[in-house]
């Protein structure tokens, strides 16, 4: 009995983020349609005091090693349960402002979450499944949630068939380690796999690495990712590109360095491959493309590039580079979404490239944010991208995979192209004649978006100085407890 | 002759291969994707209870009910959405889905 008090004060945070959910979706169906709005307050509330308790929880392992809470999941945890409060509030306004709020929008996210927690926090292979499905299934629901809307029933579709292809893929290969390393905790698995890895693990790994490539949309994983970009409501695709973006990389990076240390040279030769195509296809794909949104979905793809090259370092700073690189990239994108959330001209909301010409003159501190997050993001120094990328490639270099270094900044020169061009529509090109001026900007899409702009630059100076000590201290506990 | 352990192996990996073989093939209705994703989840079935039964190890035999579970689950989610599809298209045919594209 003590040892299942332990184990739920362990696991409290997912706990809490279960029932809480439950019982906001009692509130809901209760109160009826009116209740969004309070329904959303309490998720954030419940999403900020789930951050607290996993980050004063106590560390250790429960449900026979199961479930694992060491500083890697905590500082994962505290990332994805914030970012999903911070989609909640991007959410909740513009719902509102297209007529399809609804309570169900924060209860799934506030689902998601605990699936996701689950995630950042799996030590075996049956709670890694079960946490990449609650998250996913809750996700694909948050994909076609405007139901009336053809292009997000489409995107829905395709995101489930392809999410539940992966989970296939994921699961088969988890099949395949654990028939051969006789076990499904992670440490037992190492053990094994250090002193025999046998042909049949190794093949098991690769499908369970092609299942994760598919969840984080690194290429030639990607196919879903701009189709879903484009078709599902906007602040829905800003929780896509963060929360889940970060529990599946934590969640990467704890199987194959918890469970496959001893083979390192086999995974990390297929993550380099996974990361240069998607440089490549983040890069060139980005480059014909016309909707701001789907833009972002090839730039997503990108990072997620650098992110899994910091990963395929294989040591406590390649995890420690992910951490930090994953961070100023969440928001950077908070900040891009922000800004697509604040603008719209006559109602009609602001998606294509073209539809930023001659910004600067109509909404000057939004075109200064915009300019930042574009310089960040294509990786100038001092801005916070430039330091994520530093990160990684140092990490990268130091474990001899210098040449994937240099094929990254190639690609972030490319990926270049594609930012100076928003700038450069924004402060040098007139806007077209007969173009409706944008309308008053929604508070708190417009206070995130600067809010995060700032932090880009010159906030991030400040920002790293305890981002970094975060970072190392949650990599170097990976595993303890 | 005895069934062994590869015997049940191979038909796993065949329901499998006919389940991924199904979701890209067939161009058709999107009825028989939700069928195929059925097929890879329970021919990953028959590998864990198999592995199961050859390690002593009641482990498998309990993610297979999780994956029983997380399937009918994921059918739901899925017919849901489907319905919305339909809805907003009139059609549930595969080549329909195809509003966006590049």
């Amino acid at each position: 009995m003590p040892d299942l008090i332990s184990a739920l004060q362990l696991s409290a945070p997912e706990a809490a983020l279960a029932v809480g959910g439950l019982v906001l979706l009692m509130i809901g169906a209760f109160a009826g349609e009116k209740s969004a709005r309070v329904v959303s307050t309490l998720s954030v509330l419940l999403l900020i005091g789930a951050t607290a308790l996993a980050v004063t929880g106590p560390l250790g392992r429960a449900f026979n090693g199961a479930y694992v809470a060491d500083p890697l999941a905590v500082y994962g945890k505290a990332l994805i349960f914030l970012s999903s409060a911070v989609a909640i509030v991007l959410g909740d306004g513009w719902m509102k402002r297209t007529r399809i709020a609804r309570f169900e929008y924060p209860v799934l996210i506030v689902l998601a979450s605990a699936g996701m927690g689950m995630m950042a926090s799996s030590g075996d292979l049956i709670s890694l499944y079960v946490g990449i499905e609650l998250h996913s299934l809750a996700l694909y629901v948050l994909a076609a949630f405007h139901r009336d809307d053809l292009k997000a029933s489409e995107a829905g579709l395709k995101y489930f068939v392809l999410g539940a292809l992966s989970s296939g893929l994921l699961l088969y290969g988890a099949s395949l380690i654990y028939g051969f390393a006789g076990s499904m905790r992670f440490d037992e698995i190492a053990a094994y796999a250090s002193t025999n890895p046998s042909t049949g693990l190794v093949f098991g790994l690769v499908f369970l690495i092609c299942g994760l490539a598919f969840k984080v949309s690194a290429a030639p994983f990607h196919m879903w990712t701009p189709d879903v970009y484009e078709g599902a409501p906007t602040p829905v695709v800003a929780l896509f590109s963060t929360a889940p973006k970060v529990a599946a990389m934590v969640l990467i990076a704890r199987t194959l360095e918890g469970a496959f240390a001893g083979s390192h040279d086999q995974w990390a030769q297929v993550l380099i491959l996974i990361s240069l195509i998607s440089f490549a296809v983040g890069a060139f794909g980005g480059l014909v493309q016309k909707d701001l949104q789907r833009l972002l979905a090839y730039s997503s793809i990108a990072n997620i590039g650098y992110a899994l090259l910091g990963i395929a370092a294989g040591s406590t700073i390649g995890i420690q580079s992910m951490l930090l690189f994953m961070t100023l990239y969440v928001i950077d994108q908070f900040g891009f979404f922000g800004i697509l959330l604040s603008l719209s001209r006559n109602g009609r909301p602001v998606r294509s490239i073209a539809d930023f010409a001659g910004l600067r003159k109509e909404r000057p501190v939004t075109a200064i944010a915009l300019t930042v997050l574009c310089l960040s993001v294509l990786g100038m120094p001092p801005l916070s991208g430039f330091w994520g990328k530093w990160a990684v490639f140092g990490a990268a270099a130091e474990a001899g995979y210098w040449m994937a270094g240099a094929a990254g900044l190639v690609a972030s020169v490319v990926a270049g192209f594609y930012y100076l061009r928003i700038i450069k529509l924004m402060w040098f090109d007139p806007a077209p004649d007969g173009q409706p001026v944008t309308d008053k900007s929604p508070v708190e899409a417009k206070a995130i978006a600067w809010a995060c702009a700032a932090f880009s630059f010159p906030l991030v100076i400040i920002g790293l100085t305890w981002l970094q000590p975060l970072t190392v201290a949650a990599a170097a506990g990976f595993g303890a407890g | 002759m005895e069934i062994t352990l590869q015997h049940y192996l191979a038909v796993g990996a065949i329901l499998f291969t006919i389940g991924v073989f199904g979701i890209f093939v067939n161009r058709k209705n999107v009825i028989i994707i939700l069928m195929s994703i059925e097929m890879i989840l329970l021919a990953v079935n028959i590998n864990f209870v198999a592995f199961s039964a050859y390690l002593n190890d009641v482990s498998g035999q309990i993610m297979a009910m999780f994956v029983l579970t997380v399937a009918a689950a994921e059918a739901a989610v899925g017919l849901a959405i489907l319905v919305t599809f339909f809805r907003n298209r009139g059609d549930i045919a595969v080549d329909d889905a195809s509003v966006m594209k590049g």
